[in-house]
């Protein structure tokens, strides 16, 4: 998430104080991931030397100072919003490194390692869940960030389950294991 | 005490050389209001264990206990009292009976059990006004919406005084809104008292559950531990940056 794109999405709004930026960014992002004020000024200065942003002309620092968006500003925000963030390189997933570790060590039930994971994952998962229960005290904004959690928890699940069951059927028939390195080799060559 | 519990069970098919073991020697207990999900990839057992809990099918072993009564010690005429009156079945592929409305799917079970037409009516349309759908209750299953299908059939699963409520895939095809709204219905019935077991292999689904069961080559191998208060959850799992 960047904040320096969700400050210049906040002005794109109107003209807003340091502290209010703070607020809101907090409301917006369901009160989830908290953001100090330091980084907020931090932030505006740097959006301003970038000409980003511009400050009120009152010489008041601090709290009372106003900041709006400038042309080019909202010209970055449109560009950012429009543009995909990278997704093309593979991360590398401590997950997945554990499971293709576990692979290697003697004695060791990979299944065993993938049931642990999973479980983790999807008690992680009933405590979101827990949040969506009362839809009363259930605001958009975090609706959508307690969503992108549990699709990305979910894909990790997805991802263990279909790890056991890939690992299951080549225990049984051992003649899929010639694949494993052509597909290594093709990542490597995509990163 | 538990309302449905199932010891040391396990189901097995064929002989000899096809034996086959669906599942083994699986202990699980279900208080009233409570959910629990049974998650499996699929030739786990999930759907087996359902069938046996809900007294569809019996235990090659093991015994299974419904209000502290012993499934195997009934007659035939007193399981099939059971079927009708305590436990409600929600499926995948909703069930419903297509020449029937919906209001009339719902009421089904309330005149096969010997209430009057009129009164078993009143009692659907009541439970179909609870979930929104008043206004398709004269509409046949293939008029609605596979959404407006599954809560039909949830519907019908707990209309009367039904304690146990047993779900095999219940969201099955539908999107994750719809999904969601299908366990918030199983939420809602439990809230009211009534034990309930959903089988998944969908985790979002499952983590509706008060308790996640892991089923694994017919035997339950792992579970959720409860988890604590939402509240507690966000303090701890807020990063200090947003960054991520």
């Amino acid at each position: 998430m960047s904040v320096r794109h969700a400050i210049l999405a906040l002005l794109s709004e109107g003209p807003k104080y340091g502290l209010q930026l703070q607020k809101e960014f907090e409301s917006s992002t369901g009160e989830v991931w908290p953001l100090n004020i330091g980084q907020v000024y931090t932030t505006l200065q740097r959006l301003e030397r970038d000409g980003l942003v511009e400050s009120d002309d009152t010489e008041s620092e601090g709290p009372q100072k106003g900041f709006h968006i400038t042309d080019a500003g909202a010209e970055e925000l449109c560009s950012w919003l429009n543009t995909p963030p990278d997704m093309t390189s593979p991360p590398r997933d401590e997950l997945v490194i554990k499971v293709l570790s576990a692979l290697r060590v003697p004695g060791f039930s990979v299944h065993d390692v993938i049931q642990v994971h999973r479980r983790y994952v999807v008690e992680l998962m009933q405590q979101w869940t827990r949040l969506k229960e009362d839809e009363s005290d259930f605001d958009l904004s975090f609706a959508l960030v307690v969503d992108a959690e549990l699709f990305r928890l979910d894909a990790v699940v997805r991802w263990l389950d279909t790890a056991d069951g890939r690992l299951k059927r080549a225990a049984a028939e051992p003649t899929t294991a010639p694949h494993g390195p052509r597909i290594a080799r093709r990542l490597v060559v995509r990163r | 005490m538990s309302f449905l519990e199932l010891r040391r069970v396990s189901k097995s098919y064929g002989a000899g050389p096809t034996l086959v073991h669906a599942i083994q020697d699986v202990d699980l207990a279900v208080e009233r209001g409570s959910l629990i999900a049974v998650m499996g990839p699929s030739g786990s057992g999930k759907s087996t264990l359902l069938t046996i809990a809900g007294s569809l099918e019996e235990p090659t072993s093991g015994e299974v206990l419904i209000g502290g009564a012993s499934i195997q010690a009934m007659s035939r005429n007193d399981r099939a009292r059971l079927r009708r009156r305590t436990i409600g079945y929600v499926f995948q592929d909703f069930n419903l009976l297509a020449g029937l409305t919906a209001v009339e799917n719902v009421s089904l079970p309330l005149e096969l059990d010997g209430l009057s037409a009129k009164k078993a009516r009143a009692a659907g349309m009541a439970m179909l006004e609870g979930l929104g759908l008043a206004d398709r209750a004269t509409h046949f299953p293939d008029e609605l919406s596979g959404g407006e299908r599954q809560r039909v059939a949830i519907a019908r699963a707990v209309v009367g005084e039904r304690h146990l409520l047993l779900a095999d895939e219940p969201s099955g095809a539908l999107d994750s809104t719809n999904g969601e709204a299908v366990m918030r219905l199983m939420l809602t019935a439990c809230k009211r008292g009534v034990a309930a077991v959903v089988v998944t292999h969908d985790a979002q689904l499952a983590s509706w559950a008060d308790r996640v069961v892991f089923l694994r080559d017919g035997r339950v191998v792992d579970q959720t531990v409860l988890p604590p208060s939402p509240e507690s959850f966000l303090e701890e799992s807020s990063p200090s940056s947003p960054h991520r």
